[in-house]
């Protein structure tokens, strides 16, 4: 029996497909069905559920055998012809939509769920989705999509879409348009990394550590090379340029030469037919450790007795010691009437984006299309991807294109090179395109984390509640290689007085070398974790001087006028005060309002936090964003840039700068991102920055284009080249019209390029500890959590968000309030569910069954509103937003659980295991979190 | 993915099924829904691979679901959601759905069944700790050809050792007495947000009440996991039976499993500590519920999909 006979979407199929396959692999690898995807193989991530005879399944999971006879649907049926399902029109009208990695798998789900049950309640649905990820939306948007697109199949209206609040709608800024490729999102046909192809593709995969640290004595690849359909394997020897990448610093062996530092590290990597003989290949290669003592935390690898990671590296394990001095410390502490000093721990998590990194190598030369060595990849910054490659490599950098493609999920997660760099290598050596996926298992083991961040933190108080002084004092895990720890740290370290005005600082941060994952960028950017301390000693001093913590922080609120730690002033866009009042509002704080209350068993509370982030990199580094707008003779334009959009939505974005600008219909905007043969660089898609920078780019690119083509037009009928309007896709004089396509061939005619190449740079900054402006904007942010704590079970579930976020501008409104409640729910995880667990430089979280992210089961109610305080500089006023959320989630709700129960949480993530057992001891301070226990 | 088994069979009988194993000799498995066994499969670290899978969701007698005179026989390969979806059980064996209902999400229960979830013999498994409390036997057509019931508590040797071979035994049914009068079961289990899906402690109990329903005349508790297989809360049922149901008798029973029972600490799951305390907690949730069953005689599941 090895013929399959299976009905796929309608269509009869009889496969001669080998009996091991799973019903994954047949519907994409032998059927080309690529619109289910797969994230994890371990059943528990759900995006790559299909139905079987009606039933919704995991294909990672399933036998393709077991489906034998059976009727398969999968995402590629849903549609009928080119009308779309009404849950695939839902979501596109909902937005819940962002990077469309998990859409087919929600949508299949939701699917099998309206047809059982026509008319699902909250409950009904977070039952059905329970496990299905999905890493963007926070659950809230598909929630409403799927009950309204139940309507439309029974028959009725569909609902409304919670739209948000904004002031000064323009023409297509602040409106809801709609992600470019979205019906290809909902449909399966979006491609992402893994769902390209090659004629002649081979496969490959890495050789990782055996040892958290070790010296590598030797390699032995000659088994691994005689293994039939193995056709290269490579070590650091073979490595022709130089074996180092790295973002800030260069210190990332390629392929480990003579030392191993982390279970992640590279030794060798194989190209070979398939995958399984790749997987095989990698057993056969020998090599010889001799391990040497592990660094396994920060605070141990800053002590003279931990071995040198880096050895010869001037500064030894530290990797960076970051200062923020402010004002005069013991004059602080002597001004203050209540001093609080605690130490915070945060933990180690991953970004779990549901797409495992992907990148395919086709050597130059290839074929018609690929005359460069190409690497297909989605990455957060092709550009710099490209410069990696041409060092690894020695070759010049314009010989290489990285072509980006649909990212699955970013988060700084997909900045660091990971198989960009070998698969150019064996497609160079064997001449074949190369794919390397890693799997979920793999990502987990090498991509770089959030730092676990140590930090004491000691803050006084006037006793009216005026801050006088924070001292601090950070210890980060950067692991083993430096990744961005330097400019994460530098973040956790600046932004350790909180929103707040502090008039003395002393703050110190060792960010570590150490034999863990590396730490990397990872939305908040080290200012998720200095939150978590600066909000708990808030709340504890408001609770010392007996002062409402709402009040406490208004008093102390930066505004227009005040000077952050490290010397700036802030002359304009802090809406910081208007998020307060926003949030206060919302909580209903009228006379019977109680911050904690009890019924039966289960102990309610409301805890509040504030949060601000810069926008843009900052601290004296050039920022820069290039792009480019070409006008066509069909009133069309293409924007085009290397920027990512992992699917916060970038994309859109920039097309309606540029509709604005020249008072074009949004669907007459296509964007092109991330070809570095063909856009622009548009620099690293990192530091909640591209909708300021590379939006302005396309706004001004935009704006000179117009200029240029009011001269034709004026020229061409005669008036004065101010008193023409751009609007509606035509150019518009009193009475008279010239269709913008039609001014576009004008221009052309004379000779005039109808494409514009705009550099921007971001205005400039100081570096930290020169005083001045250190970034460019900052956005701010409240919120107020609602928790229900079962005070027989120590179980902690969110009920409510309450969250008012100052964004500048929200240039596309339903993108913007995605992102928060995405960040919201991610940051929930940060709180409640996420440790990547290490024993010593040893993963112990080595499958997603043991990383748990939030599920739909967890997302709260949440109310979000956009306060917009315009900065002077950003595109239409716009800042940053896409990191805001996911800073003072955790402490507000850690803030909740005190209230309710009277148990601080100095550790993350809160164990109900250790609190329920605090509670019971009348403890009020838990310092052991879940991977304590042991 | 590298070639985990090399053949797959779907035999229709359980007879073909023993056949196919013993051809094999060691070198077969059986599966159910495989959401147990994929996992091991792939990322159990023994490297295991097998010549064939022995797939028994096509056997008829092994998919139903079949209440007769009071009794219920559930097939092996009966799903979580067939076993959630049955009137007779919801009514007569509501723990069972309870337990079902919680394991995984919709796609793992569309698939997972109640005999993996016992073949794989873990203390913890949500639907073998209610099928302890209801005094379930187990079918077994072992692969020298013998088939008999035995009680279910039998088939447990230790984590994850089953009496049962799945390279050469089918576990084909289990069979039970359903709820009739004055009788009633409940399960309620604690887990974490994080880590592994296996319940920090589950509570599967079903009573008896006298012909007064004021009374226990009997119980049956199973607290899982408090020790290396699935058992009995003995010293617990004994504080039960005969007494009036109320707070006196739920003391007793809970110092009953404080002074006998010791669960232990597992990394990352649970300390054994907070395990203790819980086993309050829950017997004081299902206790009550499951009396209260018994003397309404009205019993709708609780918290199924919210595992
Ligand atoms: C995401 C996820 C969440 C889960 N959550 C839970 C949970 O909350 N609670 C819980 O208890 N479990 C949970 N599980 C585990 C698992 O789903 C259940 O134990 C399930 O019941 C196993 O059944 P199966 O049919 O899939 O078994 P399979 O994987 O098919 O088999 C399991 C083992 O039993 C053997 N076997 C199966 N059927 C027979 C038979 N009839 N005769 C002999 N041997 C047999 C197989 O050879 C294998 O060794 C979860 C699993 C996943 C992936
Ligand atoms: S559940 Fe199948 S890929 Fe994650
Ligand atoms: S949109 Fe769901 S994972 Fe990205």
């Amino acid at each position: 029996m090895s013929e399959l006979r299976i009905t796929v979407n309608s269509v009869d199929h009889i496969l001669d497909v080998p009996e091991s396959r799973t019903l994954a692999e047949v519907l994409r690898y032998d059927l080309g069905l690529t619109g289910t995807k797969i994230g994890c193989e371990e059943a528990e991530c759900g995006i790559c559920t299909v139905h079987v005879n009606g039933t919704p399944v995991n294909s990672c999971i399933f036998p393709a055998f077991k489906a034998q006879g059976a009727r398969v649907l999968t995402i590629e049926g849903l549609a009928q012809g080119e009308q779309l399902h009404p849950l695939q029109e839902a979501f596109i009208e909902h937005g819940a939509v962002q990077c469309g990695f998990c859409t087919a798998g929600l949508i299949m789900t939701g699917a099998a769920l309206i047809d059982e049950n026509p008319d699902p309640d909250d409950h009904d649905i977070k039952v059905a989705l329970k496990d299905t990820y999905c890493r963007c939306t926070g659950y809230v948007s598909v929630i409403s999509a799927i009950k309204s697109a139940a309507a439309v199949q029974r028959g009725e209206a569909k609902l409304p879409v919670n739209e948000p609040v904004v002031s000064e709608p323009m023409r297509s800024v602040s409106r809801n348009e709609k992600v470019q490729d979205s019906i290809e999102r909902v449909t399966g046909k979006a491609k992402y990394s893994d769902d390209f192809t090659f004629p002649g593709m081979a496969f490959a995969r890495t050789l990782r550590s055996r040892y958290p640290h070790a010296r590598i004595l030797n390699i032995d690849t000659s088994k691994a090379e005689a293994l039939p359909g193995v056709i290269a394997v490579l070590t650091h020897k073979d490595v022709p340029g130089e074996n180092l990448h790295g973002l800030v610093y260069r210190d990332w062996p390629v392929l480990c030469a003579d030392k191993v530092r982390y279970m992640g590290d590279s030794v060798a990597i194989v190209a070979a037919e398939t995958q399984d003989i790749a997987a095989q290949a990698l057993e056969l290669i020998e090599v010889e450790y001799e391990p040497i003592q592990v660094v396994g935390d920060p605070v141990f690898a800053h002590s003279l007795e931990a071995p040198i990671l880096h050895e010869g590296r001037e500064g030894g394990n530290l990797l960076k010691h970051i200062k923020v001095r402010h004002g005069d410390i013991a004059q602080g502490f002597a001004d203050a009437d209540v001093i609080v000093e605690h130490t915070y721990h945060t933990a180690t998590t991953d970004h779990a984006f549901l797409e495992p990194e992907c990148a395919i190598g086709v050597p130059a030369g290839y074929d018609d299309d690929h005359q460069k060595l190409t690497v297909y990849v989605g990455s957060q910054i092709p550009y710099q991807d490209r410069n990696q490659i041409a060092l690894a490599l020695d070759i010049p950098e314009e010989s290489v294109r990285v072509k980006g493609v649909l990212i699955g999920g970013g988060f700084g997660g997909k900045e660091d090179i990971a198989g960009q760099i070998h698969v150019s290598m064996l497609a160079t050596v064997t001449g074949r395109p190369v794919k390397m996926l890693y799997t979920r298992q793999e990502s987990l083991l090498a991509h770089p984390k959030r730092h676990a961040t140590v930090i004491r933190i000691k803050t006084g108080a006037k006793s009216d509640g005026t801050l006088t002084a924070v001292e601090a004092e950070l210890y980060g895990d950067g692991g083993a290689y430096a990744s961005l720890s330097d400019k994460v740290m530098t973040r956790a370290t600046t932004h350790a007085t909180g929103p707040y005005e502090v008039p003395h600082a002393k703050i110190d941060c060792f960010a570590m070398y150490t034999n863990n994952p590396p730490s990397g960028a990872f939305r908040g950017f080290g200012v998720t974790q200095s939150a978590f301390a600066v909000e708990g000693n808030m709340d504890l001093l408001a609770e010392a001087l007996d002062l409402d913590p709402v009040e406490l922080r208004r008093r102390n609120a930066l505004r227009v006028g005040s000077t952050t730690a490290t010397g700036q002033l802030l002359r304009e866009s802090v809406g910081l005060v208007e998020t307060l009042d926003l949030v206060e509002k919302d909580m209903d704080r009228s006379s019977d309002f109680q911050w904690a209350w009890r019924d039966g068993d289960i102990a309610y509370g409301w805890g509040i936090a504030c949060a601000y982030k810069n926008t843009g990199l900052g601290g004296g580094a050039p920022d820069r964003s290039d792009a480019e707008v070409e006008a066509f003779e069909d009133g069309t334009i293409e924007v085009r840039t290397s920027s990512a959009d992992m699917g916060q939505g970038l994309a859109t974005v920039l097309a309606q700068c540029a509709a604005e600008e020249l008072g074009l219909p949004f669907k007459q905007v296509r964007v092109l991102l991330s070809d570095t043969d063909k856009t622009p660089n548009g620099g690293p898609t990192t530091a909640s920055r591209q909708t300021y920078m590379s939006g302005n780019a396309v706004r001004l690119a935009a704006a000179n284009l117009r200029e240029m083509l009011s001269k034709v037009v004026a020229e061409e009928i005669d008036c004065p080249p101010e008193t023409l309007r751009f609007e509606e896709g035509l150019v518009r004089h009193n009475g008279s019209n010239v269709r913008f396509g039609e001014a576009v061939r004008l221009a052309q005619t004379q000779g005039l390029s109808t494409r514009i190449l705009q550099e921007y740079y971001g205005p400039k900054t100081q570096p930290l500890g020169t005083g001045g402006d250190m970034h460019f904007a900052f956005s701010y942010a409240t919120q107020a959590a609602l928790v229900a704590v079962d005070t027989l079970t120590g179980e902690v579930k969110v009920l409510k968000i309450l969250s008012a976020a100052d964004v500048g501008r929200a240039i596309n409104p339903l993108q913007t309030q995605g992102q928060i409640e995405g960040g919201i729910v991610m940051a929930l995880g940060n709180c409640l569910t996420e440790a990547f667990i290490m024993e010593n430089g040893v993963p112990w979280s080595t499958l997603l069954a043991r990383y748990k992210m939030p599920s739909i089961k967890h997302t709260p109610q949440i109310t979000s509103h956009l306060v917009e305080h315009r900065t002077a500089d950003g595109p239409f006023g716009a800042k940053g937003v896409g990191e805001l959320p996911s800073i003072n989630t955790t402490p507000a709700i850690c803030n909740a659980i005190y209230n309710a129960v009277g148990v601080r949480v100095f550790r993350l993530p809160v164990d109900q295991d250790a609190l329920y057992r605090a509670m019971r001891a009348d403890q009020p301070e838990l310092h052991t979190a879940w991977q304590d226990v042991k | 993915m590298s070639q985990l088994w090399q053949t797959y069979h779907l035999p229709s009988t359980v007879e073909e099924a023993v056949d196919l194993l013993t051809n094999f000799a060691g070198g077969a498995r059986i599966i159910a829904g495989g959401t147990d066994l994929m996992i091991d499969l792939r990322f159990g670290g023994g490297h295991a691979t097998f010549d064939a899978l022995v797939d028994v969701t096509r056997v008829a007698e092994m998919i139903q679901i079949t209440p007769n005179d009071g009794w219920c026989v559930v097939g092996a390969a009966a799903t979580h959601t067939a076993v959630v979806g049955n009137r007779d059980l919801e009514h007569g064996a509501t723990c069972l759905v309870e337990s079902c209902g919680v394991v995984g999400g919709p796609q793992v229960r569309n698939v997972g069944t109640l005999g993996g979830n016992v073949a794989h013999a873990l203390p913890a498994a949500d639907g073998t700790t209610s099928l302890v409390a209801l005094d379930a036997e187990a079918d077994v057509a072992w692969g020298d050809g013998r088939r008999e019931w035995l009680p279910i508590a039998s088939l447990f040797r230790g984590p994850g050792i089953s009496a049962v071979d799945s390279s050469r035994d089918v576990l084909v049914a289990f069979r039970f007495r359903l709820s009739g009068e004055r009788e009633g079961s409940a399960f309620k289990r604690i887990m974490r947000p994080q880590g592994v899906a296996l319940p920090v402690l589950g509570c599967a109990v079903w009573v008896r009440l006298d012909e007064s329903r004021q009374r226990y005349e009997d119980a049956r508790v199973c607290l899982s996991p408090v020790a290396a297989t699935p058992v009995r809360a003995d010293a617990v049922e004994a504080e039960l039976r005969g007494q009036p149901v109320g707070e006196a008798s739920l003391s007793a029973a809970v110092a009953a499993a404080y002074a006998t029972l010791h669960p232990r600490t597992s990394k990352y799951r649970a300390t054994g500590e907070y395990r203790e305390h819980m086993m309050e907690t829950l017997l004081r949730r299902a206790l009550p519920l499951a009396a209260e069953r018994a003397r309404t005689g009205v019993a709708s599941a609780e918290g199924v999909g919210m595992g």
